[in-house]
């Protein structure tokens, strides 16, 4: 059995399909328990990757698609978008994206503007994986602040 | 998922009230309506923003361009009535240092 629950959004590349994965990524994180500005967060982050994947496809093709797959773990959601139509398989993807250190790979990202730095700043881990289209792959832990803000952890 | 803008002009003091969410598919909108503001010297403006829900970095590009139209004509933008999350999205940007911000605490709420 898989240690996930997986839950695969697949969207016409459209911008007035954003608010509808960002809806149903905050619905699947608050299942997992993450706290309402945790959830704020994530919404933000999941929308700047899907209005680049929207914007990108968009030029690409015609009508594309945005596939946006969710792996829901009890302490942690990871995320990725891609700008692809095509299936994909969440496991083996996760093994090709690496860190976005190339400026080259993550241009059009930067394009936009304040999009990635957002997603940087609001998720915990960000990778980009740039072939056949862009994949932008993102974690966020559960309780994540609270540590940093040096909460005492109670143990029953 | 929707967004409304009401643009109320009065002599040199142009406020708009915006409600909704701001992302992709609706900051054309906002764009659009912001574009009908006569730009002139001087001019004060106001974005009321508390009924706001969500916004992102297409909003904030948004804002960002109607505030440099209006400062190169030497008015003022202020933003007034933002939430905390609206607020800290300013702040982790760098915007809030830049721009004029007022958040909505008067009723001693968060």
């Amino acid at each position: 059995m898989r240690p996930f629950d997986y839950v695969e959004i697949r969207v016409p590349a459209k911008s007035q399909y954003v608010g509808v994965a960002r809806l149903t990524i905050s619905g699947l994180a608050s299942r997992i328990g993450f706290t309402y500005d945790e959830i704020e967060d994530l919404k933000i982050a999941s929308s700047e990757a899907i209005t680049n994947a929207v914007q990108h496809a968009y030029s690409e093709v015609d009508e594309g698609e945005v596939v946006i797959g969710c792996a829901l773990y009890p302490d942690k959601i990871e995320i990725m978008v891609a700008d692809h139509g095509k299936s994909f398989n969440f496991e083996e993807t996760k093994t090709k994206v690496g860190p976005y250190h190339d400026q080259q790979e993550v241009q059009f990202l930067r394009e936009g503007g304040l999009g990635l730095y957002l997603i940087e700043t609001l998720m915990d881990e960000v990778k980009v994986h740039h072939q056949e289209g862009v994949t932008v792959f993102m974690t966020k832990y559960v309780g994540e602040e609270q540590v940093e803000e040096n909460v005492e952890t109670i143990t029953s | 998922m929707n967004i409304q803008v009401v643009i109320k002009e009065e002599e040199n003091l142009v406020k708009a009230f915006i409600s909704g969410e701001i992302d992709a598919f609706t900051a054309p909108m906002l764009r659009e309506k912001l574009a009908t503001v006569q730009q002139k010297e001087n001019l004060q403006t106001e974005l009321e923003m508390s009924d706001v829900s969500y916004m992102d970095s297409t909003g904030l590009g948004v804002i960002v361009a109607f505030y440099k139209h209006v400062n190169a004509n030497n008015g003022h933008v202020k933003l007034t009535g933002l939430s905390t999350r609206l607020k800290r999205l300013f702040d982790i940007t760098g915007l809030g240092e830049i721009m004029d911000i007022e958040t909505d605490d008067k009723g001693g709420n968060k």
